[in-house]
């Protein structure tokens, strides 16, 4: 637990979400611990979105809450706000901005003090440098993924949210990409919660795996025990027999054989 | 590396202010199109002036006299609310809501930077125009002198007031609703006697049309033309009717938003 903070980095009580009669995230409780990398699973329609919605305080759940160091999303988001960041390649930076003034214009938003060092070093970190003063609208797939995710450690973020960090990169750059948030961790003890349909980078990122399904938390474990307690070759196998509801979990006694 | 996260920070407005001015500088049909349909406008009202003046019908001559005025100051009207609302847009169409929503940029400064680009945006097209109108016209708008700056102020209010109301309704219902932002306040050129005095009206419309804030601006600018008579009363009557338009724009944008949230638009912006 990083030493700033007493509680989880995330906490989520009884958390519910319905639209009209559909319940898309169903009581789910948890807590994630700061520094810790927590994948959060489920095929299309199991509540990840909503409940990563819930997070960043852009979804006001109908029942139960989600604190975020200790602060309720649905009533103080800002309190937490400032050290949180987010990236999804269904969230789009200004295409006519520049990769730098895009970053600038963040840096002011998140109270960065020294913009220009921060921008040089985060151009340097992701290597960004040769097209800082490109249009961000004019990027490839995988430059985009990088400016992104500058603007997620814009901040220097204590928790970093992350939907599918590396849909549609070739593998050397989703390998890069995950290396950086290796690293990122490992220097900031920071906190990251990845949404991936990637099982191969969530056994290589995550400590933890929690499984949903129909807006239900179906399983919570680390890579490794879930493949041993469902008796899979790996996650993948795993992911299937949950999104299936092929096979349940050995009871405990059996997977410790 | 951060600061403390203040409640209230001109910074952060600063910053929303910087990203509208980068991509209007980056674009020059969109700072072409502040200006191309102003300056249409302009000529053909200015012409119509003219024609009539040349006609020597004194009464027609008296009425049109107010003309340029009108449509200068129902393009602040028209154009101060595209501004607020085109600014919000330009973060939906660029799928950049989510980001900002996630920042420590609260819904008042947002809505803060909306209002200033209005007014940037307004100006950017609006300066060029008035000179040409001298230049062609003869006609020098900025010589209502003070009593202008009274009418910019109190159709900013009302430009501001629905700009606010047309935002919220594209948060919570999505782009489904942008039409508004473009239409909406075209319901006030007729009913606020943009080109012609209330009484003009049938008397049963003439209350609705003094529910308008504008109503009592045109009028004033009238008055200030025509009769060369400031009317203090008119413009305590507008800014009284404003403050109330601008609350309740206020709060049906804080109230769409807080919908948004419960109805999860601000995940699907866009659709």
């Amino acid at each position: 637990m990083n030493s700033r903070d007493e509680v989880p980095a995330i906490e989520a009580d009884g958390l519910t979400k319905r639209y009209g009669d559909s319940v898309a995230v169903d009581g789910i409780s948890f807590a994630i611990e700061s520094g810790s990398i927590t994948g959060l699973l489920g095929g299309n329609g199991a509540g990840k979105t909503t409940t990563i919605g819930m997070m960043m305080g852009l979804v006001a759940p109908s029942a139960g809450a989600i604190r975020v160091f200790g602060a309720d999303m649905a009533l103080e988001p800002y309190r937490s706000l400032h050290r949180m960041n987010f990236e999804s390649p269904y969230v789009d930076l200004p295409h006519r901005l520049t990769v730098r003034e895009n970053l600038k214009v963040f840096g002011l938003l998140y109270g960065i003090e020294d913009i220009a060092t921060r921008i040089a070093r985060l151009a340097q970190d992701l290597d960004l440098t040769e097209f800082l003063d490109r249009a961000a609208g004019k990027l490839s797939a995988g430059q985009k993924t990088r400016v992104a995710l500058a603007k997620a450690l814009i901040n220097e973020p204590d928790l970093l949210v992350l939907d599918e960090p590396t849909a549609s990169l070739d593998p050397d750059t989703a390998d890069w990409i995950r290396g950086h948030l290796e690293r990122y961790r490992a220097g900031h003890n920071a906190t990251i919660l990845l949404a991936s349909h990637n099982m191969f980078e969530v056994e290589r990122l995550c400590d933890r795996v929690i499984m949903m399904k129909r807006g239900q938390i179906v399983d919570d474990g680390a890579p490794e025990e879930l493949i041993e307690r469902y008796g899979r070759q790996n996650l993948e196998e795993v992911f299937l027999d949950v999104a299936r509801g092929r096979r349940e979990p050995k009871p405990a006694e059996d997977a410790a054989e | 590396m951060t600061t403390p996260c203040p409640s209230f920070s001109p910074r952060r407005i600063g910053a929303m202010v910087l990203r509208h001015w980068y991509l209007l500088r980056s674009s020059w049909p969109r700072l072409f199109e502040l200006m191309y349909w102003p300056m249409v406008q302009m000529f053909m009202w200015g012409f119509l002036q003219l024609g009539v003046a040349r006609a020597g019908d004194g009464a027609m001559v008296a009425a049109t006299a107010t003309f340029l005025a009108a449509f200068f100051l129902w393009d602040v009207l028209f154009r101060g609310q595209l501004g607020f609302s085109m600014s919000f847009l330009e973060e939906m169409w660029a799928r950049n809501l989510p980001n900002l929503m996630i920042s420590p940029l609260r819904p008042v400064e947002f809505v803060l930077s909306l209002m200033a680009m209005s007014v940037i945006r307004l100006m950017v097209g609006f300066l060029p125009v008035t000179v040409a109108a001298i230049w062609f016209f003869g006609f020098n708008l900025w010589g209502l002198g003070l009593a202008l700056a009274v009418f910019f102020f109190n159709l900013f209010l009302t430009a501001w007031a629905v700009g606010m109301f047309c935002s919220g309704l594209v948060l919570r219902n999505g782009m489904g609703a942008e039409g508004l932002a473009w239409s909406l306040m075209f319901i006030l050129l007729p009913l606020s006697c943009v080109y012609y005095p209330v009484t003009t009206l049938p008397a049963w419309l003439q209350p609705v049309a003094w529910a308008l804030p504008p109503t009592a601006v045109f009028e004033g600018m009238r008055a200030l033309v025509l009769e060369h008579a400031f009317r203090p009363d008119l413009m305590a009557w507008a800014f009284g009717l404003n403050a109330l338009w601008f609350v309740a724009g206020a709060i049906a944008f804080f109230w769409l938003l807080r919908g948004a949230r419960a109805a999860g638009s601000l995940i699907s912006v866009g659709e």
